[in-house]
């Protein structure tokens, strides 16, 4: 197994190269000018002409790359051209933020979403599987900007219970471990949780009616064990595909949270990218996708390797 | 007292082409420490059987009917958890394949240890003590080191054999046995049934051994009981029905192994297949296949006949009717 981890781990080189040069060549390759974020249309050619070499864009592109690449390496992703601050600053207030909402969104899903597919497969083809795959389908299938704002609607708005604005009092940006922050959570984290949730009840149930088709089942049942140790059977054999496809639905969220961060006023990523790409801040965006994209590779990773260590099948070979 | 009383079991089930009657009337009695053979073709109704004895057929698309008592229990009557209380203890069965017969991802040992947990009050290290025993039992090689093994570090031989001791973990009076050397190579085939036969005879437990290879049969069975559509259409001592079968069914079994090895050898198909559970026709169900048959077999099934001591037959070729079925 061990030989399998490491391997494993090298390949992360080849697809994080990869990945730095699509996150930099997807914002190249989108049209206008990453100057007019800068400097107005109107501006005398001179200024345009400078700034160009300052910002490096007067260089050709794989210059620019390699020059990015080094600098990133060393964790300097470089300045906003709105603002001058380091992009890598900004990302260390937004990235915490982003991952305190993705994590507790997809708990969020897969507790509900565990639940109510485990169910779905255990009583498959009942009333009680049409109800749970029905949510399953549903959350999968609303447009989760659509239920934000529902939601902002119902409980802000109408009943004014939560608050559908930032992550504290005030739609202020720090964040402390208290209930007056924790409520701002709420709305948000459901929100984005749906999916998920809609996804891990499909996953949960598709896994368990297959493991239930499988001839052991019968023989769990031959030996006289009841339905509690039977179903933790299931949930061993149930839990590899599951840890994965969860591992996954979080990295989805990571990338995914521009809108609902946007309709609630989050700090995270989300929020930041949807600012760089209405503002053409080419590092912003560029350092954002960077590192967006590199926690979805680790993650591929842990998943991965998690995966090995649960399965005897694997961990043995 | 007999261990196991069928009684006119019937069992059908729902399925999406119609009603499929699997079991049609099948009698039959099991004393402790007697081996039976089912002998019959696939898709006879060997396993439904052997799944009805333990209430393992799919609840909802399943009909049952007639009476079933295993050691004083009227099974059919039993709520879920009693009947979970007598599997393992009372009646266990061996599986055909001992690959999916076993969780994957737990070991081997952990799947015994378990069930001897779930039925008797000892303690982790007791339940572990026993199943080191019950390796050793099975003449499995290095068995404490095996007791960690996960099912596919294991041979299909090694399998069955662990899949035994897990059936024997809890003393079982009756032992149900499905086809438990089809899976396996011809020389593990042997190992296996003496095996069986030996544990049989130390432990005095009841065996309902179900095959299809008439060599098999013999090897094992004190008695055979011929299954064709779900009834037995004859029953006897083994050497009673191997050296005079009554019914045509039997006869041609026989006739198209009795020439070669007998040992391990598959059944020839007769001609003709076996009929559309779903459409049963009125009179006996061997009967488009029969070399004997007579307008009659066509409007009645036939009732049960004695053909020698001990020996029975549903056909009307042969002797007399037997009386307690008259
Ligand atoms: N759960 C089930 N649902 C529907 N049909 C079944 C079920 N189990 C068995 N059958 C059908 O019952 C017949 C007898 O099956 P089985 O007892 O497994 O035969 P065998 O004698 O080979 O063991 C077959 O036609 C099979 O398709
Ligand atoms: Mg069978």
């Amino acid at each position: 197994m061990l030989a399998y981890i490491i391997r494993r781990i090298l390949y992360v080189i080849p697809i994080s190269l990869g990945v730095t040069i699509i996150a930099f060549a997807l914002v190249h390759i989108a049209p206008g000018d990453p100057l007019n974020a800068v400097v107005g249309a109107d501006a005398p050619a001179e200024v345009v002409e400078k700034l160009k070499r300052d910002y490096g864009f007067d260089q050709p592109l794989p210059f620019q790359y390699a020059r990015w690449l080094g600098r990133a390496l060393t964790g300097d992703l470089g300045n906003s051209v709105v603002n001058n601050q380091p992009v890598a600053a900004s990302l260390a207030i937004a990235v915490p933020n982003t991952l305190m909402l993705a994590i507790t969104a997809t708990l969020i899903g897969f507790v509900l979403g565990a639940c109510l597919g485990g169910l779905a497969g255990y009583f498959q083809g009942t009333w009680i599987d049409k109800i749970a795959t029905g949510f399953g389908v549903t959350g999968v299938s609303v447009p989760h900007y659509w239920l934000g704002i529902v939601l902002v609607i119902i409980f802000a708005v109408e009943f004014n219970v939560l608050p559908a604005m930032g992550m504290g009092p005030g739609g202020s940006a720090g964040w402390e471990w208290n209930w007056t922050h924790l409520r701002h959570l709420v709305l948000p984290a459901i929100t984005l949780s749906v999916i998920p949730c809609g996804i891990i009840t499909r996953t949960v149930r598709a896994t368990v009616a297959e493991i239930l088709s499988q001839e052991f089942v019968q023989a769990l049942h031959a030996k006289g064990l009841l339905h509690g140790r039977v179903m933790l059977h299931i949930i061993k054999n149930a839990a590899p595909t599951v840890l994965a496809v969860m591992g996954l639905q979080l990295g989805y969220l990571l990338g995914g949270s521009i809108l609902v961060e946007t309709v609630f006023n989050w700090p995270g990523t989300g929020y930041l990218l949807n600012d760089a790409i209405f503002r053409r801040d080419i590092p912003t965006l560029q350092g954002t996708i960077l590192v967006l994209a590199m926690f979805f590779v680790v993650l591929n990773l842990a998943v991965d390797i998690l995966q090995t260590a649960v399965d005897p099948r694997m961990r043995r070979s | 007292m007999s261990l196991v009383e069928i009684e006119n079991l019937h069992v059908s089930f729902r399925t999406d082409e119609g009603t499929a009657n699997v079991i049609n009337g099948v009698d039959l009695e099991v004393e402790p420490g007697e081996v039976v053979c089912i002998l019959g073709e696939s898709g006879s109704g060997k396993s439904v059987t052997l799944r009805a004895l333990m209430q393992l057929l799919p609840k909802r698309r399943t009909t049952i009917s007639g009476r079933i008592r295993v050691a004083e229990h009227d099974i059919l009557s039993l709520d879920e958890r009693k009947m979970a209380d007598l599997r393992g203890p009372t009646v266990a069965m061996i599986f055909q394949e001992p690959m999916t017969a076993f969780d994957p991802v737990f070991t081997v040992g952990t799947q015994i240890v378990e069930t001897i947990k779930r039925h008797e009050k000892i303690s982790e290290r007791e339940a572990e003590a026993r199943a080191l025993e019950l390796f050793e039992r099975v003449r499995i090689p290095s068995p404490k080191a095996r007791l960690k093994n996960y099912p596919f570090e294991m041979s299909g031989g090694m399998r069955q054999r662990a899949m035994i001791a897990l059936a024997l973990s809890c003393r079982p009076s009756l032992l149900l046995a499905d086809e438990p050397t089809t899976a396996l190579d011809a020389t593990v085939q042997i190992q296996i049934l003496l095996l069986l036969r030996e544990l049989q005879q130390e432990l005095g437990m009841a065996i309902m051994f179900v095959t299809h290879d008439i060599g098999v049969a013999v090897e094992v069975g004190d008695r055979i009981a011929v299954m064709y559509a779900g009834r037995f259409v004859e029953m006897g001592s083994t050497r009673e029905v191997f050296s005079r079968p009554a019914h045509p069914y039997t006869k041609g079994l026989m006739a198209s192994t009795v020439h070669g090895d007998m040992k391990g050898q598959r059944m020839k198909a007769i001609d003709g297949s076996p009929p559309d559970l779903t459409r049963l026709l009125p009179g006996c169900a061997f009967e488009p296949r029969c070399g004997e048959r007579i307008p009659v077999c066509r409007q009645v099934v036939p009732a049960i006949r004695t053909a020698g001591p001990g020996h029975t037959a549903a056909c009307v070729h042969v002797g007399a009717p037997a009386k307690e079925l008259a």
